[in-house]
């Protein structure tokens, strides 16, 4: 749908400075609707929502259809850090080194309800959340959670996406 | 189901402590902390106990003495369980290590050591193997508050 927005001006009808006013003015939906086909996922996996990640972004519910089929196994080349799974407080300061590497713009999302909230683990081992440590951007409650309900968690965030402002533009562009 | 192992065992792994009892197919002694080594020693060579499955802990809390610790033996030659309790207190939970006999112990009674700290004598690399370097206190001890958490990273706001 964004696609269809995006008017592409013919040089011959404005002036150069006009098509550049215009262009800051689309500039964060363009760049939002670029970057939220191209989310190319680190998969932190680390339980047993796994068999749920693995069965999502395999062909019969194929994450690829939304631009994420491509999971890096750097976080130096990766968006979105799926945080899959319980991620216990010996393994809190593994996930924030991961966190911390990736390049900005990067997006987070707590896949399963042990990753958003601990779960069903509220002792000694487990973290409470992945967001006590890293910032949050989308939550797939669930244990595991559905495939759909990853679908809709990948598009929300998509939407989160393109709705945001992306400050990359400027008058050298 | 019984084995002809078990009457032999009965008889002659640790006389002095007592009849041994069946619990799904385990003979199961117990025996004081000075008794544990020997009997292992003498299962292991005289009655091919080649494997040393595991060790683990009760904490019987408000009993005396207040851990249990029990070790479980299989013999792939004539394919039984048995299992070996016994018994020491809070101020002292010493036991005698089995790392000479059986080199698996080792990781096991560092495992027993992070949750319930029983010390095991004579293994000298007890260092966390389940739980991380500066945690305070042992986990599955009945008298741990559950919901204590140690974190290593500082919450965010």
């Amino acid at each position: 749908m964004y696609a269809r927005t995006i008017p592409i001006v013919p040089a011959a009808h404005t002036g150069k400075d006009a098509s550049f006013e215009y262009l800051t003015t689309r500039k964060d939906e363009l760049i939002g609707w670029a970057r939220k086909f191209s989310i190319f996922p680190y998969p932190f996996v680390t339980a047993c929502c796994a068999m749920e990640f693995m069965a999502v972004s395999a062909s019969p519910y194929d994450t690829d259809r939304f631009g994420a089929a491509l999971p890096r196994f750097s976080p130096r080349q990766a968006d979105l850090l799926m945080v899959v799974g319980t991620v216990t407080h010996k393994q809190a300061p593994i996930l924030l080194k991961v966190y911390e590497q990736m390049c900005e713009p990067k997006w987070v999302m707590a896949f399963g309800v042990c990753a958003s909230s601990g779960g069903f683990y509220q002792n000694y081992a487990a973290l409470p959340g992945i967001d006590k440590i890293v910032p949050v951007d989308v939550y797939i409650p669930g244990c595991p959670p559905r495939p759909e309900m990853v679908i809709d968690g990948i598009m929300q965030l998509q939407d989160k996406i393109a709705r945001s402002s992306h400050p990359i533009i400027t008058k050298t562009f | 189901m019984t084995s002809p192992l078990f009457e032999t065992l009965q008889q002659e792994l640790v006389p002095a402590a007592g009849p041994a009892t069946l619990s799904h197919g385990i003979l199961v002694f117990v025996l004081e902390p000075t008794e544990l080594l020997p009997a292992v020693q003498r299962l292991q060579r005289e009655f091919a106990f080649d494997i040393f499955l595991d060790v683990t802990a009760v904490d019987w809390i408000g009993q005396l003495p207040r851990f249990e610790v029990v070790y479980h033996f299989y013999s792939t030659m004539h394919r039984v369980r048995v299992r070996l309790k016994t018994r020491v207190g809070e101020a002292d939970p010493g036991v005698d290590s089995l790392v000479p006999l059986y080199g698996s112990a080792a990781f096991m009674e560092r495992e027993c050591h992070d949750m319930y700290g029983i010390r095991f004598r004579g293994n000298d690399d007890l260092r966390p193997i389940l739980l991380y370097e500066g945690f305070v206190g042992h986990p599955l001890r009945k008298d741990y508050p559950k919901q204590q958490e140690q974190p290593l990273v500082p919450y965010r706001s």
